[in-house]
């Protein structure tokens, strides 16, 4: 199972943009190099990264938009380095959560998700 | 998915590119000659009826490289980010990379700021180009040089 990191803050002020950061462990295998043996190793890497937001639910157990919302997503090439990091923004307008998804070869896949309060 | 259509694009585009090669490759406040590949990637990525200028975008990288297994890169866009005016996408592209396309971000107006950061590896000394594309379908670049000492070898 894959690690990943999620550094934002727990609450923002209404209106605020805030940093995102998100750090996933993975070797991102290019396909152009040679193990020892001479022989190529197989390409294994992460294909996508998406940051999507659900608005969290009321207390009438209703959400004011349902579903979720791409905020920031990523297409991967061989050029990522190890360990993919991805800073990007947000604006916080509602409270609810940040849900992380990486996609990749030999059907690597990762969640995480992050609560965001928003104060108004 | 917004990757295979660039590049579907690209080659269709690849026959036209010589007569558009012409266009694409003269960038008005050109600091450096961009390397015909790029000019060609940004056309491809831009499409056929877009305006592509160098402004607007900065890539902002360290123009001498220890080590080309992780090098940070920063792209930042100057837009306001709202719903009427945002930048939908960002594609970084490389001259001298085994494959040519580095990443390709989409970003939306619950984005706030058109910035985004990253590490990449360079496999040798090369330019890098970033294209922003705004949702009014204008694009918009910028080309840097950067100098790579210990590069992310193929080999090693």
């Amino acid at each position: 199972m894959a690690r990943a990191l999620i550094t934002m803050p727990k609450s923002a002020r209404l209106g605020e943009i805030i940093e995102v950061r998100a750090l996933v462990q993975h070797a991102m295998e290019t396909g152009y190099r040679r193990d020892s043996d001479g022989s190529m190793l197989q390409r294994d890497l992460i294909r996508r990264f998406s940051c999507s937001f659900a608005e969290a639910v009321r207390s009438d157990g209703t959400r004011a938009a349902p579903g979720t919302r791409v905020v920031f997503a990523a297409t991967l090439h061989a050029a990522i380095a190890a360990n993919p990091y991805f800073s990007f923004y947000f604006r916080a307008e509602k409270s609810g959560t940040l849900i992380f998804l990486w996609e990749g070869d030999n059907g690597f896949a990762h969640r995480e998700q992050a609560t965001l309060m928003v104060n108004a | 998915m917004a990757a295979n259509t660039a590049i579907a694009r690209r080659t269709a585009l690849r026959a036209a590119a010589g007569a558009a090669l012409m266009f694409a490759l003269r960038p008005v406040n050109a600091a450096i000659a961009t390397a015909p590949i790029l000019g060609e990637l940004a056309f491809a990525y831009a499409g056929p009826k877009a305006t592509l200028r160098e402004a607007r975008v900065k890539l902002d990288i360290t123009p001498l490289v220890e080590n080309g297994n992780s090098v940070p890169v920063t792209i930042s866009v100057d837009s306001p980010m709202t719903a009427n005016e945002h930048v939908v996408g960002i594609a970084l592209f490389s001259e001298k990379n085994p494959q040519n396309d580095v990443a390709l971000f989409a970003l939306t107006p619950l984005s706030g700021r058109a910035q985004v950061s990253t590490r990449i590896r360079l496999a040798t000394s090369q330019q890098l180009m970033a294209v922003a594309k705004m949702n009014d379908g204008s694009c918009w670049s910028h080309t840097v040089e950067v100098v790579v000492t210990t590069a992310s070898c193929v080999e090693e």
